[in-house]
């Protein structure tokens, strides 16, 4: 089992997630986070998969999903060639006595603290997935309430290959 | 200009000939407006036929077929068929009501989500929810059906959009599908690979499937495999491409096939698959080919190319563009003695167990059959043990022969053979079903008779659910469950009912003298011939 980071433009139709995500189910393909947003062009939406499988099956996933009529184009992030970002809400219980290390530990992380309550606190986070994996390990000692996750959007460095979304 | 009236010139400006197709209230503005087309309407007796008939229409006119059908149970009743279309990527285009589109996800009366419901069995699907869109919409899906790896595309148009007024209608000269491109031409350089490996092959093989027929490359195919004396073997879909009295033809792989068919894909040194998924009824074990073994993979579908096994030269793009390229080269092939040896395989192969005296073997009822038929017949196999009977035994001149391969579909051959017969009136056509398959469809004598669209059609009567009882006999040491058909109606009266001339054979005794009856009868005409209950296919 290996990971990969698949960037998709597609045509914004109505449909075009679930038409997506259905192929995925359908076919038995893994999918770990799915983001979707617009481009500067409001006709296209790019969309960041990561997925899971042996070598056949990604290749398989690239070209079924590369195949449906929506998608203008398929391919795959890199690591040492991409950069992926996530973004991460915890609420965790804070008392009186933890808040402060707490703070200093999200500081470490440059962590937001977006909401302080009587008893807890939500904590904001923007980075890599191991980054965060690392900052939700060290909070481990806390009493996690509720997380929300967004999934990793991603690019490619540089301006080689890009495909336009001009109209 | 209603929406309606639009969708109806759309259809005009498409040429499409004849829809086949069921009414229902959602889908009234469009029938009505068919009134001032001159299209041919085909009332069907079952949705899921209109869309088999679109498919029998679409492979043997090479156009795309059209099945029309209502919102909820019109539309969820045409899913089978639209199935059976997408696993042998078959083009056509289904059209069906929708209820109103300020209804839509409300639950109202034949509410069904049918682009949801088909997303899994269709190229593409629209929901059209501006009336200004249909002539880009309808333009758009008859490119989408027709070009690339075929396939099916649904159009759902809601009642109030279809009888909404169009301001201006432009049907597009082209279509502007910035995310569908499909690759026509072969790569030059891929095409230099498979002509090297041709030079350098001893035992090179070809196997053809349905892509060739899709791709109407059957011609340059041909060429290909006698410029060079390639033997050639064929999936089920790709039967009749190739005459099966060819001498380089040898019959049909796969765990249905030749075994002097499978022998020549296993001992080969080069297989060159054209146009074929490498699917698990054609090749077992996809993994055991690759061992000594070089593989060309040609496929208009680069996701089908390693998807059961990794070629060594993989060709993208469509095939009679492909094969006029490649028909341009030459290659240094001499295979002459593995011909040879293939044909000791082929005059090895052992002969089929007779069965019962006292009913019709069907194996040497088909070969008499194909011997008779017209050169240029369409012969359309159903489902089941007449289907292997058929594959197996039929000889194919320069006709067709349809069946429903990727999905098996029981009662696609008369639904298929009304289909064709509405592309090409003056060909002979023969539908042979089992009793199961046969009274799957049999409502449909009803839409041939009415519509002048006959077709003979021949009913392997055995009175089980022969393949399933055989499967049942292998693996439930003889247990039959749910595979007894008694209580099929009397076939004669049944035929007299519809109008139909009926013609039955017991047994061998006078079967040439009764098939020729049956064939030079006007048509339609309906043959029954007894099968022995235990008969089983190999």
């Amino acid at each position: 089992m290996q990971k990969k980071v698949f960037q998709l433009l597609v045509d914004n139709t109505s449909g075009v997630l679930s038409r997506i995500s259905g192929l995925f189910s359908r076919r038995g393909y893994n999918i770990e986070s799915i983001t979707a947003g617009t481009t500067s062009n409001p006709e296209y939406t790019r969309i960041t998969i990561v997925a899971s499988g042996d070598e056949a099956i990604l290749e398989q996933i690239e070209k079924q999903v590369g195949k449906l009529i929506d998608v203008r184009e398929i391919r795959e992030l890199k690591p040492d060639s991409s950069v992926y970002r996530e973004l991460i809400l915890i609420k965790v219980r804070a008392t009186d006595v933890q808040r402060q290390s707490i703070v200093s530990v999200s500081d470490i992380f440059r962590a937001k603290i977006i909401d302080v309550d009587i008893d807890s606190m939500i904590i904001e986070l923007t980075g890599s997935q191991s980054k965060i994996d690392a900052f939700l390990n060290l909070l481990h000692d806390y009493e996690i309430l509720e997380i929300a996750r967004t999934g990793i959007a991603g690019l490619r460095r540089g301006s080689e290959g890009v495909i336009g979304t001009d109209r | 200009m209603l929406g309606a009236d639009a969708m109806a010139r759309c259809l005009k400006e498409e040429n499409v000939g004849v829809v086949f197709g069921y009414p229902g209230v959602a889908i009234c503005p469009f029938f009505n407006s068919m009134l001032s087309v001159d299209i041919e309407r085909v009332l069907v007796r079952t949705e899921q036929n209109a869309a088999h008939m679109a498919s029998g229409y679409a492979r043997i006119s090479g156009k795309v077929g059209v099945c029309v059908a209502t919102s909820g149970p019109g539309a969820t009743n045409l899913i089978t068929g639209i199935a059976t279309a997408y696993a042998d990527s078959i083009p056509i285009v289904c059209i069906t009501g929708q209820v109103d589109s300020g209804q839509l996800g409300s639950d109202v009366f034949q509410e069904a989500d049918i682009t949801g419901a088909v997303e899994s069995f269709v190229k593409y699907s629209y929901l059209v929810k501006n009336v200004e869109d249909i002539p880009r919409i309808f333009r758009e899906a008859f490119h989408i059906a027709s070009t690339g790896r075929r396939g099916p595309v649904l159009i759902d148009v809601p009642i109030d959009i279809q009888n909404a007024v169009i301001s201006r209608f432009v049907y597009p000269a082209e279509v502007n599908l910035r995310t569908y491109k499909p690759t026509v031409k072969g790569h030059t350089e891929q095409i230099k690979k498979v002509i090297k490996a041709i030079t350098g092959s001893k035992r090179p093989i070809i196997c053809v499937g349905g892509g060739v027929h899709l791709s109407d490359a059957t011609y340059e195919v041909r060429n290909f495999a006698h410029k060079y004396g390639i033997p050639v073997v064929s999936t089920l879909m790709g039967l009749s491409v190739m005459p099966t009295n060819d001498p380089l033809y040898f019959g049909m792989v796969g765990n249905n096939g030749k075994p002097y068919a499978n022998k020549a894909m296993n001992e080969s040194d080069l297989i060159i698959m054209i146009g074929a998924r490498v699917a698990d009824r054609a090749i077992s074990q996809p993994d055991l080919i690759m061992d000594n073994t070089v593989l060309v993979h040609i496929d208009v579908d680069p996701a089908e190319i390693g998807k059961n096994v990794g070629p060594h030269i993989p060709l993208v793009g469509d095939i009679k563009a492909i094969f006029e390229e490649i028909n341009k080269y030459d290659a240094e092939c001499n295979c002459a003695d593995w011909v040879e040896t293939l044909n000791g395989y082929k005059a090895d192969a052992p002969q089929r167990k007779k069965p019962r005296a006292e009913y019709v073997d069907p194996a040497v009822f088909i070969t008499m059959l194909s011997e008779k038929l017209n050169d240029d017949a369409i012969y359309v196999a159903d489902v089941g043990q007449n289907q292997m009977w058929s594959c197996g035994y039929h000889i194919v001149k320069n006709g067709r022969f349809l069946t429903s391969g990727g999905m098996g579909t029981m009662g696609y051959s008369i639904p298929a053979a009304i289909g064709a017969r509405a592309a090409e009136p003056q060909r002979q056509i023969v539908a042979v079903c089992g009793d199961g398959s046969f009274q799957m469809s049999m409502m449909e004598l009803a839409t041939m008779q009415q519509h002048g669209l006959p077709v003979k059609i021949i009913i392997f009567h055995n009175g089980y659910l022969g393949l399933v009882r055989e499967y049942q006999y292998h693996v439930y040491k003889g247990h039959y469950s749910v595979v007894d058909l008694s209580g099929s109606p009397d076939f004669g009266k049944l035929s007299e009912a519809y109008g139909i001339p009926f013609y039955k054979l017991k047994n061998m005794e006078g079967a040439s003298k009764v098939l020729d009856d049956f064939l030079s009868c006007k048509d339609p005409a309906l043959m029954e011939v007894m099968i022995d209950p235990m008969d089983v296919v190999k």
